[in-house]
């Protein structure tokens, strides 16, 4: 039986929360193709993730190490999965649509001589192919692709799979690869600050524009992802004129999110910006400009000063919550 | 120094993008055409460092003689001179671009191959993981800050929850992002000065495509949403319908 190669993404000793929506897609896809799930993580004293895979349903876990791998470093990284992906005769290798799992997944591709079907949304199995859905021109088309090679190749952008826990007894089996020594290498991770949540990885998002008017007004929006558990997110312009970092522009030359919500305060809503955001579930636009083309992306839009209209919105939540 | 930038002609990213009558590609009439704009932050760092350390900037791109329009644009950032690898068509599949640049850019004798993060209309993000690997050097891509010193680099990489700094020896291939500098504008004078620039021409072979576009749709279409327009009045019943009807809160 063949098996779906699922690489884990490991940060700083610790899985990436963002690997258990691959664990998910891939057992799905396992039942609807008859192979087998493989969770593969890279890198040396790993032994106690392995578990986490099993956790998703994953049995079968691979722990790749060897004298190459003692630091992260992408080229043998990406060395490490071609050669586990031939000893395992991998029919498929999945990752998380990060940074790190696109540059990964693309190395491997080259390595195996292979296509690659970057930040998929979706698949579908038919007649014994996989067909990918990817968002393009920053989701204002979508594609559907095929990878008409072996293996077949995906990354799925973050959010698009909701892990489920389907607990199994893990079977893990250690290979020592035998690697060319790494070319790039990491020296030092630099985490920001407070560990923040990043806004792919965030499950909702209280993004403001040009409209909060200054950096000094952004309390008001804080509060609101405070009583949401919600990251923040920003417009271009505010990133550019540095109100806020610029990991937080949300955009077509910035980040790309999914969230289930999506609060917009103060922002127009650019044909860019929609490109970032308008594939998440729920979005609410806040803006004094009724022509303001963020209220056509908007499925509850409020028409107002934001700075009356937030507050009055983080106090009305905070309320719902409570009851 | 001697550094490639391969650059990549994409529709501006104000535009509307419409799927053509073959359901495969979009419709090319009206489009206005730039250099990438990841792309020119790759541009802006090789100049930079050739003003710092001299010697040339060759840029490279891959596609039919109407790109050259674009070429020109990077041309007039101030790069020295460029190569078109002639094709009568920019391939879905990157891995083949990748092929096709590689078959040049190995014979270049590059210190450093510069491309942009990803291209903005097909969105693939590989094209210097590609390169990087098939020519067997070191690559850092997303990167937002570099410095060179010597025959070593360190790049600055963004990653989701914070940054990498990654250290390598050269030659290398950077793949850059956005805040990596600012990119300059075109000087009336490099304008004038790109019209004279060499572009040289080479054929491509491209080999047969591993990924597949099957077609190209706009994404459903939204339902209208509820809009409000009685300003902080108006929260609460926007509260009650984010707990009762979308179930978020």
């Amino acid at each position: 039986m063949a098996t779906i190669l699922v690489v884990s993404e490991v940060q700083d000793g610790k899985m990436k929360s963002v690997s258990t929506e691959v664990f998910t897609a891939a057992v799905k896809m396992a039942g609807e193709t008859g192979n087998s799930v493989t969770a593969l993580f890279v890198g040396n004293g790993l032994d106690g993730l392995a578990d986490s895979a099993g956790k998703f349903g994953v049995a079968d876990v691979v722990l790749a190490e060897g004298t190459s791998l003692a630091k992260f470093s992408p080229d043998a990284y990406a060395a490490a999965i071609a050669e586990v992906a031939k000893q395992k005769d991998a029919a498929v290798i999945l990752m998380s649509a990060t940074y790190t799992g696109k540059d990964l997944l693309a190395r491997t591709a080259q390595i195996l001589d292979t296509g690659l079907a970057q930040d998929c949304i979706s698949y579908r199995a038919e007649g014994g192919k996989l067909y990918f859905t990817r968002p393009v021109y920053a989701g204002k088309l979508l594609a559907e692709v095929r990878v008409d090679a072996a293996p077949v190749m995906a990354t799925f952008r973050p959010k698009s799979f909701k892990p489920a826990e389907s607990p199994v007894a893990v079977k893990a089996e250690k290979l020592s690869l035998d690697l060319p020594a790494p070319k790039a290498v990491l020296e030092e991770m630099q985490l920001s600050g407070g560990g923040k949540m990043d806004v792919t990885e965030a499950d909702m998002i209280v993004s403001g524009g040009r409209g909060m008017k200054g950096p000094e007004n952004w309390g008001i929006l804080e509060e609101l992802a405070e009583v949401l558990g919600a990251a923040t997110g920003c417009s271009r312009p505010v990133s550019d004129d540095g109100w806020r970092p610029h990991e937080e522009h949300i955009g077509q030359t910035g980040r790309t999110v999914s969230p289930t919500l999506y609060v917009a305060c103060g922002i127009s809503g650019a044909i860019q910006h929609l490109a970032g955001m308008s594939s998440s579930k729920f979005i609410v636009a806040i803006n004094k400009d009724e022509e303001a083309p963020i209220f056509k992306a908007a499925d509850y839009g409020i028409v107002g000063d934001v700075f009356e209209v937030l507050p009055a919105l983080t106090a009305e939540i905070r309320k719902l919550k409570q009851d | 120094m001697n550094i490639a930038v391969c650059i990549k002609q994409t529709p501006d990213t104000a535009i509307r993008v419409k799927v053509a009558d073959d359901g495969k590609s979009i419709v090319q009439d009206g489009i206005q055409w730039v250099i990438n704009p990841y792309d020119e932050f790759a541009v802006e760092e090789a100049l930079q460092l050739t003003e710092k350390h001299g010697g040339e900037v060759t840029i490279v791109s891959l596609g039919p003689a109407g790109i050259e329009k674009t070429i020109r644009e990077a041309l007039a950032m101030g790069a020295h001179k460029a190569i078109r690898i002639d094709a009568d068509h920019i391939p879905d599949d990157p891995s083949v671009t990748a092929k096709a640049l590689v078959e040049v850019l190995k014979n270049g004798n590059y210190d450093l191959i510069f491309l942009g993060r990803q291209a903005v209309d097909d969105d693939h993000h590989q094209m210097a993981s590609l390169v990087s690997q098939a020519l067997g050097l070191p690559c850092v891509t997303v990167v937002v800050k570099l410095e060179i010193d010597g025959g070593k680099g360190t790049a600055l990489r963004e990653v989701e929850g914070g940054y990498e700094k990654v250290a390598f020896a050269l030659p290398a291939v950077i793949g850059a992002n956005r805040h990596l500098n600012t990119p300059r504008y075109r000087s009336l004078k490099g304008i004038m000065q790109a019209k004279k620039k060499t572009i040289e021409v080479l054929p491509a072979t491209l080999a047969a495509p591993k990924l597949v576009v099957e077609k190209l749709t706009p994404p459903p279409a939204k339902k209208e949403g509820k809009i409000f327009k009685n300003g902080a009045a108006d929260a609460a019943e926007v509260a009650r319908l984010l707990r009762d009807e979308a179930k978020v809160i």
